[in-house]
């Protein structure tokens, strides 16, 4: 046998990996390995006791295995009997073999556990590194169950090895990441700060990691840190390149802690105390000027690491935002990187001028640079580089160069990758619409948008430019010419059909006195596009030449010979025949007059948030692309009518036939949307509703009983709901829509629509300041049993609601059985820094769910008697709130959503309402009687349904209405 | 945060995958597939930062990889993290690893993977760095080596062994 080389060799190890090397396809691979397989179980199930070396030898095997991506089912419990053992190699595989093959949800981890318990009570320090190591690797909750109030211990004890302070200050990192309830540094808060200050820089480069993340979930408790980590930077900086030995990197004194101080300090404002600060500034400027000094090697490594340094500085230059002249000297520095041979510099020069150009002391020093960006546009190789630069070109825009951004990004267009040139059309729109003085340059420079990159064009773009066009009239006349000319080539883009049919179809009447575009000429034009298009754009060409009908009556006759053809009238799409036909019969029956009240020009839409900009932040931001969610967005964009979203299509379309059920009038689209019914509770809701049972006076403590939430600021909780919050809930029992809710910051306005036991509706939340509201969020939540009873879907809204903007939320609702509470809107965002905190009563009642049920006056009373078991009636008297006129009671009973009956009831003054309530389980039929007294202004108010809780509900709930 | 630690050769076989967060053996591989179809179709002297593919994260995410002779070093890293100083790391990594081989090339990663991890260990723990002083981590490790080799001699002298 030969001898073991190295002292480490195992043979059958080699011998294997040899094999499988020298395996010449996939299949021998496979086969191979399975064999081994095969050899290790057999060797692992067998009688013969396996000695820790043989052991070790098919652990490694299976890891190797699992290396090449083979599955492995077992070979666990070998592994963590391998941790028992006493010697040092064969507990070492045993671990290696966990933190790789186990994941926190194995059921071994109880045995791992009692492994890791031995060993970190050992004294030993290689074993308890190896402890720790497996519990950051593994980090499950179970773990940090068994060790969070141990770490700590080892982590600050006096006698603790500085290598497993360093493993242990990682340790409970892990541990604090994945279960912060159950790690409390309370005690130990000001000992771990003190870390910053230890001898062994190790400990210390451990330690500020988790120093850095408990200052961001608690930055009041660990504040102390700053001034410590600031003297602990500045006597780096100040060092020799000699002074810390081998921390010294290429010349470098501790770069990596640096960056890492760096880091800690940007979660920080800048320190109030002066003495700390002018120290920190004095460092910022030592590794300014370090940028300019000759370097001390030509090694890539010693720039490398003198930049990781600088960028981190200028990043907390960036942050403070409060020194105008260092952020004028980090601009300056970047401005030198933008024209480094090194890509890497350039990259992130770019990148890190991005953010300055926020700020309002370096935007104008960024804006100088602006043809060293636009030629890394043009010529970097490096499309993660092109793709900073078109970021920074965005953020740098401002009134001043907007032409000449705009004009590169377009012709840069025409040769971007295809994976940014989605994001680069939403650019250009934003900053064409934002920065446009003159509407024209507006319009031409989305015509060429579509022209350059027509199928990277969304509907938010296109839907935009028309809104644009409709509320200004300056610009209305040049735009009808820009899109005739755009359309006169042989092949374009259907998003230029479709914005030009939509144009010419409203404003064609302003260049129809040009005989070289006169109507016919206007109209043949389109109609040369029109086979060559979707249905979609057919239908709204369709749209077009009936208004082309009201525009110019002299096409009446062209027009109608083309709506009459086969291939319109009798088109295979519904959509396409409806409209042929409806068009066709409206411009042939209706005079003259009719025709151009119903096909009048449209009006302008109300002023909001270009939906283009909502886009590009769902984008997550400049710089970043995601395709995600965009579909929904469309979607919802074209159906929710009433806003500015609106597609333009639809609107030509509810003007036309506002009765026939064609997939864009269906405003609600419940059909097809996907089923509501899975669960939807989610823990986050859970915790909301032992809230709202509790109530806002119970202390927090007695609903976790782990003491985190107690921990948490109590405004973080979801406030009780607003006094008023009935009071609100009760204005949309009879409507469906409305302004539910404002203050002087916010209004919530609210759309429904309900269809049998499904509803959805649409919360518009508007700032009506000029300060974004930051960290907006929304949570729904059905308190008590009513989260058996309802099932509502909420999707998560923008974090940001810019100034003056609005943002929309779709609820989907589905009602599950009668219900009498009302689900929980509540509302959290950050306004100039304070917390706003609000809940709401969101008006969902139970009435929602009616279905009207006509019926005739014996049907009736036979049904009423049905119903006449005492605990089926729910009966008030009250006094009458709101007047009596007849056509608002009637307005009223109408909008509860049951039908209202007419020559029913003996007494004509008597009103009576019949309806069915839709339950996903059930079905509650519902009679209702009012009777009013003029003369006392009292009601009686009589309910009877198949279910009592309902009669009791519907009667409290209409009580108030009247 | 590191997310992962990625080495593959210039074919993409995997020599070396450490995940900091879990996913499940097919997800692992596909990611491994994923980052080399990406970083490998990248052009030499191009910049050594990239937006990670959508399996690791996508633009939260970006990675940080380096070309060595014939193996790829990728970390994939969140924002929290310096990209340079991730540069240097990778670059601790690898002569940590040269001086623990005496020349490391290829074969060496394939041959010792536990070796590998166990130095990495010294470097990288949950994620979070440990240790960025070169020294320090040999010594480290040379300890475990001479732990190693006294437990070999003493219980391993000759045997057949396949």
């Amino acid at each position: 046998m030969p001898a073991v080389s190295k002292g480490d060799g195992m043979r059958g190890l080699a011998v294997f990996i040899s094999d499988i090397r020298n395996c010449k396809s996939k299949e021998a691979e496979i086969k191979r390995i399975n064999k081994e397989l095969a050899n290790i179980r057999s060797k692992f199930k067998g009688d013969k006791a396996l000695d820790g070396y043989s052991k070790k030898k098919y652990v490694c095997k299976l890891l190797f295995i699992f290396l090449l991506g083979h599955d492995i089912d077992f070979g666990h419990m070998e592994a963590v009997n391998l941790l028992s053992s006493n010697k040092y190699t064969e507990k070492q595989i045993g671990y290696l073999f966990i933190s790789v093959l186990v994941n926190s949800n194995s059921e071994l981890i109880r045995l791992i556990n009692n492994a890791i318990k031995n060993d970190l009570s050992s004294r030993n320090p290689t074993f308890m590194c190896l402890a720790l190591h497996c519990i950051a690797n593994v980090g499950s909750r179970e773990m940090a169950e068994a060790f969070a109030s141990e770490i700590p211990r080892i982590l600050v004890a006096g006698d603790t090895m500085d290598s497993v302070k360093q493993s242990a200050a990682l340790c409970l990192l892990r541990l604090y990441k994945t279960s912060p309830d159950l790690v409390l540094m309370g005690e130990w808060t000001s000992r771990v700060v003190h870390l910053l200050n230890d001898q062994h820089m190790g400990v210390v480069t451990a330690a500020i990691s988790l120093i850095t993340c408990l200052s961001q979930k608690n930055p009041d408790e660990f504040k102390t840190c700053v001034s410590l980590a600031v003297s602990r930077l500045s006597r780096i900086v100040s060092s020799a390149s000699t002074d810390l030995q081998d921390y010294t990197y290429y010349f470098v004194p501790a770069p990596w802690l640096s960056c890492k101080l760096l880091r800690l300090l940007q979660c920080y404002p800048p320190p109030e105390d002066g003495a700390v600060k002018g120290r920190l500034v004095e460092c910022l400027e030592t590794i300014l000027n370090k940028a300019q000094e000759p370097p001390k090697s030509k090694k890539v490594q010693h720039s490398n690491a003198k930049n990781a340094i600088l960028f981190e500085a200028i990043s907390l230059i960036i942050h403070y935002d409060s020194e105008p002249n260092l952020l004028v000297r980090a601009c300056n520095q970047l401005g030198q990187f933008l024209q480094h041979r090194e890509t890497n510099l350039r990259y992130l020069a770019l990148e890190s001028m991005c953010t300055l150009a926020s700020s309002e002391f370096s935007h104008e020093a960024v804006k100088t640079h602006i043809e060293t960006v636009i030629n890394a546009l043009k010529t970097e190789r490096d499309v993660s580089v092109r793709q900073r630069a078109a970021d920074l070109l965005y953020a740098m825009c401002d009134r001043s160069n907007a032409k000449q951004i705009v004009a590169e990004m377009l012709s840069y267009l025409e040769t971007a990758d295809y994976s940014i040139r989605e994001e680069m059309v939403l650019k250009v729109a934003i900053l064409a619409e934002k920065y446009a003085i003159d509407y024209s340059w507006y319009v031409d420079t989305i015509l060429n948008l579509i022209r350059i990159a027509g199928d990277y064009v969304s509907e938010e773009v296109w839907y935009r430019v028309i809104q644009i066009v409709i509320n200004r009239d300056d610009v209305q006349g040049y735009a009808a010419k820009t899109v005739f000319e755009a359309l006169q080539a042989p092949a374009c883009h259907e998003n230029m059909v479709k914005v030009g049919g939509y144009i010419l179809g409203e404003f064609g009447n302003l260049i129809a006195g040009d005989p070289r575009s006169s109507p016919l000429v206007q109209f043949n034009l389109l109609h040369s596009k029109f086979h060559l298009c979707s249905v979609p754009t057919r239908a709204l060409l369709l749209s077009a030449y009936i208004k082309f009908i009201n525009l110019f009556p002299e096409t009446k006759a062209t027009i109608q010979e083309v709506l009459r053809c086969d291939s319109q009238i009798r088109n295979s799409d519904v959509e396409l025949q409806q409209r042929a036909v409806e068009y066709l019969k409206l411009s042939s029956i209706a005079s003259t007059d009719v025709l151009a009240t119903v096909l009048e020009e449209m009006p302008p839409f109300p002023e909001r948030e270009s939906s283009i900009l909502a886009k590009l932040k769902k984008k997550k931001g400049p710089g970043a692309v995601s395709v995600t969610d965009l579909e929904d967005n469309k979607r919802e964009g074209g159906e929710l009518n009433g806003g500015g979203d609106r597609g333009p299509d639809t609107s030509a379309m509810a003007a036309s036939n506002a009765s026939t059920p064609s997939p864009s009038a269906d405003l609600l689209g419940i059909r097809s949307a996907a089923p509501i019914g899975a669960a939807p509770t989610s823990a986050g809701s859970l915790l909301v509703d032992v809230f709202s049972e509790a109530g806002p006076a119970a202390p927090s403590a007695a609903v976790n009983d782990d003491g985190f939430l107690s921990s948490a600021p109590p405004s973080e909780d979801p406030a009780a709901p607003l006094s008023e919050a009935d009071d609100l809930l009760n204005k949309f029992v009879c409507k469906n829509n409305g302004v539910l809710f404002e203050n002087q910051l916010l209004q919530i306005g609210i759309k429904s629509e309900y269809r049998q036991n499904l509803g959805r509706m649409y919360l518009f939340y508007g700032n009506k300041t000029s300060v974004p509201f930051a960290s907006f969020s929304t949570t729904v939540s059905c308190p008590g049993e009513l989260q058996s009873q309802l099932n509502v879907q909420s999707k998560p809204v923008e974090p940001v609601v810019e100034g003056g903007a609005q943002i929309q939320q779709v609820l989907n609702i589905e009602c599950l059985t009668d219900f009498s509470e009302a689900p929980l809107l509540n509302i959290k965002f950050r306004y100039g820094g304070a917390l706003q905190n609000l809940t709401l009563k969101l008006p969902v009642t139970i009435n929602k769910f009616f279905q009207p049920t006509e019926m005739a006056s014996n049907d009736f009373f036979q049904r009423w008697k049905q119903l006449s078991q005492p605990q089926q009636e729910a009966q008030k008297i009250f006094k009458a709130n709101h007047g009596m006129d007849t056509e608002v009671l009637k307005a009223k009973l109408l909008g509860l959503g049951m039908a209202l009956l007419d020559n029913v009831d003996p007494n004509p003054e008597n009103y009576v309402c019949a309806g069915v309530i839709q339950t996903k389980g059930q079905q509650v039929g519902c009679l209702l009687r009012l009777e009013p007294n003029a003369q006392a202004q009292m009601y009686r108010l009589t309910l009877r349904c198949s279910k009592d809780s309902v009669s009791r509900r519907l009667c409290e709930l209409l009580a108030e209405q009247f | 945060m590191i997310k992962a630690i990625l080495i593959f050769n210039n074919h993409g076989k995997p020599r070396l995958s450490k995940f900091y967060e879990h996913y499940t053996e097919d997800t692992e591989q596909q990611i491994i597939r994923e980052t080399f179809h990406l970083v490998s179709k990248r052009d030499e002297n191009v910049c050594n930062f990239l937006e990670g593919g959508m399996l690791i994260g996508g633009s939260d995410y970006k990675l940080i990889y380096r070309h060595y002779a014939t193996l790829y070093f990728v970390f994939c890293v969140d924002s929290s993290e310096s990209e340079l100083g991730i540069l240097d790391l990778i670059q601790v990594f690898v002569e940590t690893l040269d001086k623990c081989f005496e020349n490391v090339c290829e074969l060496d990663l394939i041959f010792h993977v536990d070796k590998v991890h166990n130095i990495l260990a010294e470097m990288v723990m949950g994620g979070m760095v440990l240790e960025t002083n070169m020294n320090e981590i040999i010594t480290q490790v040379d300890a475990q080596n001479k732990m190693e080799k006294a437990e070999t001699f003493i219980f391993q002298s000759t045997r057949q062994d396949r």
